[in-house]
């Protein structure tokens, strides 16, 4: 019974470290290539899983909230960085987290007027509606080994356009030495608006694979974007093979932390150490940037 | 170059305009609503906030992200001393939660300042978190719905100042007078410090950390002594958040303080102490005004922040923090 306990853990690890990639994978980029701290980037999770709630609300199924998830995602995406973040590049850190901020309040009061400020639940589609049976006694919700499923398909994809297609190379050398790319004439907009459209794509989707796990609630987005600030520096800025290792150490030691940090409850000291068992995560992160400023998994995108 | 002139106001004239305010201040709350008293003293706490972080961000040209969590953990510290149905004094509380929230931020500070730029915001980020966390989820101060809190008695050699000895009308008083003293001492003691050998070395490292470094100075010993009064000084806000409202939340902890915090600095503008007080002001009464027209405060509050930060950009303010040393494409740091 352990045993099973500690699979389901891992396999909760598993699926929360890929959404963590999901997530942190767009702000190393948009970081990376960018420069942009974008602390808006957990909203783009809180409008993905809204989306998710509102599509399957109105249409009855959950199935179509995928792929409007995606549009929508890409279109906000596009038209933040055409109308706002594009004139933040070369500003002060301190004005893009004021803009990112100010952004987060917009947002989550146009959640507050929209849906309104009470948690609900978002029903899993019906043909993922069972459990796998794995060992005698144990088995595993359906939905969230498609979830790790959809994950592993979007990172999969994500790492193919970054390595193997000529979009990617220019990102990657935008990330590496961005002269080179405005020598080469290469319309760097272009690749601005991209790079911002793709990462703000994937947070969305991200909250709407989410959303029949955590359910809907005000300021969902905020935890998740701390979260994945740590993965994101833990990965190394701008990488997103960093991120991706560094979202699942993160995922498993954050899920692990969370689950049997309760055990020492009641022991000498107990509650200290179940406190600082949810915290592994944070004093990982201070570790790392006192000990391996350029983050545990070296190398850029 | 007069570069100390930036962080006062401009000569005689700005002095007196200052006192001026804080007689019209201290005369006014008779002749307002209680209501009123109450706001006007919740703005003087964003006030010293802000004072505290500008110490930092228009002093050294250090944006952090952690500074809200100084001013939260001393709010909690007079939570732990002063639980309700046993108030101490004043004279106990406010020093023990400045030392707290300085030595705290003293350790965070002695960690976080050997990164810079976007790994600087993030280590302090995190810290906050971590501070915020304590709060939010263990038992040690009410968890995540907050608790009550006796205030502290205001109370100074023999003399004891009861709000419950005032008509009904006028129980906010001492909370703001207090409040009112407090920010007058803030912004004396900042004013001081920026203008001091002490201010003048941390000018110098905002605007050439290397130059300062070779010039024998050790700037990490004047950034961390910088980072920790601004701690002592959230720290005095922070108590007197608790002192004025008799309540703490993990709220007051979260990161959201901190952008406040800095939000002020920005409107009131980055380049002086009465800036950080004029914006805390400001803050205070738009968020007021957002309250009462449109019932969205935090929409109003984002659609200004967003109109602050894009018309900024042609100087309304004029003045611009440091040169962005990480600023670009993939500015990361080793």
């Amino acid at each position: 019974m352990i045993l099973a306990g500690l699979l389901s853990q891992l396999l909760n690890g598993l699926q929360y470290g890929l959404l963590l990639f999901l997530i942190s994978s767009g702000l190393t980029l948009i970081f990376g290539v960018l420069g942009v701290i974008n602390l808006a980037h957990g909203s783009m999770f809180m409008i993905g899983a809204y989306i998710a709630f509102l599509v399957a609300k109105s249409l009855g199924s959950l199935w179509f909230a995928l792929p409007v998830a995606i549009l929508a995602g890409v279109a906000l995406g596009a038209l933040l960085e055409r109308v706002l973040f594009r004139h933040f590049y070369n500003r002060e850190h301190l004005d893009q987290v004021l803009l990112t901020f100010a952004l987060i309040l917009i947002f989550e009061e146009m959640r507050s007027i929209i849906v309104g400020n009470d948690f609900h639940s978002v029903p899993v589609p019906a043909a993922l509606d069972f459990s796998v049976p794995i060992t005698n006694g144990f088995s595993y919700a359906a939905y969230r080994f498609a979830v790790i499923a959809a994950c592993l398909v979007l990172a999969g994809a994500l790492f193919w356009w970054i390595e193997r297609t000529k979009t990617g190379a220019i990102i990657r050398a935008a990330a590496e030495k961005p002269e080179v790319v405005d020598i080469l004439g290469i319309d760097a907009r272009t690749v601005h608006m991209t790079v911002f459209a793709v990462g703000t794509a994937l947070a969305v989707t991200a909250g709407a694979l989410a959303a029949p796990l955590t359910s809907v609630y005000p300021n969902m987005g905020d935890s998740m974007l701390i979260i994945s600030f740590v993965v994101v520096v833990i990965g190394g800025l701008g990488s997103v093979s960093g991120a991706f290792w560094s979202a699942l150490l993160i995922g498993m030691i954050d899920t692990l932390g969370k689950a049997y940090g309760q055990l020492f409850v009641g022991s000498a000291f107990g509650n200290t150490l179940a406190a600082l068992a949810a915290m592994s995560v944070y004093i990982l992160m201070v570790a790392v940037l006192l000990f391996r400023p350029r983050g545990l998994f070296g190398g850029r995108a | 170059m007069s570069e100390p002139a930036r962080m006062l106001p401009q000569g005689k004239a700005g002095w007196a305009l200052l006192a001026a305010i804080a007689v019209v201040l201290a005369l006014l709350p008779p002749y307002v609503p209680s209501y009123y008293v109450g706001l006007i003293t919740l703005a003087m706490i964003g006030a010293m906030l802000a004072l505290s972080l500008h110490l930092l961000v228009g002093g050294v040209g250090l944006v952090s992200l952690g500074h809200g969590a100084f001013y939260g953990l001393a709010a909690y510290v007079v939570f732990l001393m002063s639980p309700e149905g046993s108030p101490k004094p004043i004279w106990l509380t406010l020093p023990a939660a400045m030392l707290v929230s300085g030595t705290v931020a003293f350790v965070v500070g002695g960690l976080s300042l050997r990164t810079k730029g976007f790994f600087f915001l993030m280590v302090t980020l995190a810290f906050g978190q971590m501070i915020f966390f304590v709060f939010h989820d263990t038992k040690l101060g009410g968890g995540t719905d907050g608790a009550y809190l006796a205030k502290p008695i205001i109370s100074a050699f023999g003399a004891t100042l009861d709000p419950r000895s005032f008509p009904r009308s006028q129980r906010g008083f001492p909370a703001y007078y207090v409040a009112l003293v407090q920010l007058i001492l803030t912004y004396l003691a900042l004013a001081w410090l920026l203008r001091s050998m002490f201010g003048r070395v941390l000018e110098g490292i905002r605007v050439n950390e290397h130059r300062m470094e070779a010039m024998g100075f050790s700037v990490m010993r004047y950034k961390l002594a910088a980072f920790t009064l601004a701690g002592a000084f959230a720290g005095a806000a922070g108590h007197m958040w608790a002192l004025h409202s008799g309540f703490v939340n993990p709220e007051l902890v979260s990161w959201h303080k901190s952008a406040e915090a800095l939000l002020m600095i920005l409107i009131g503008g980055i380049g002086s102490l009465a800036g950080a007080v004029l914006g805390a002001f400001a803050f205070t009464a738009l968020g007021e005004i957002a309250q009462q027209v449109t019932e969205r405060k935090l929409l109003a509050e984002g659609v200004v922040i967003l109109v602050a930060v894009l018309l900024l950009r042609n100087g309304l303010m004029g003045i611009r923090l440091g040169r962005g040393k990480t600023k670009g494409p993939g500015g990361g740091h080793g």
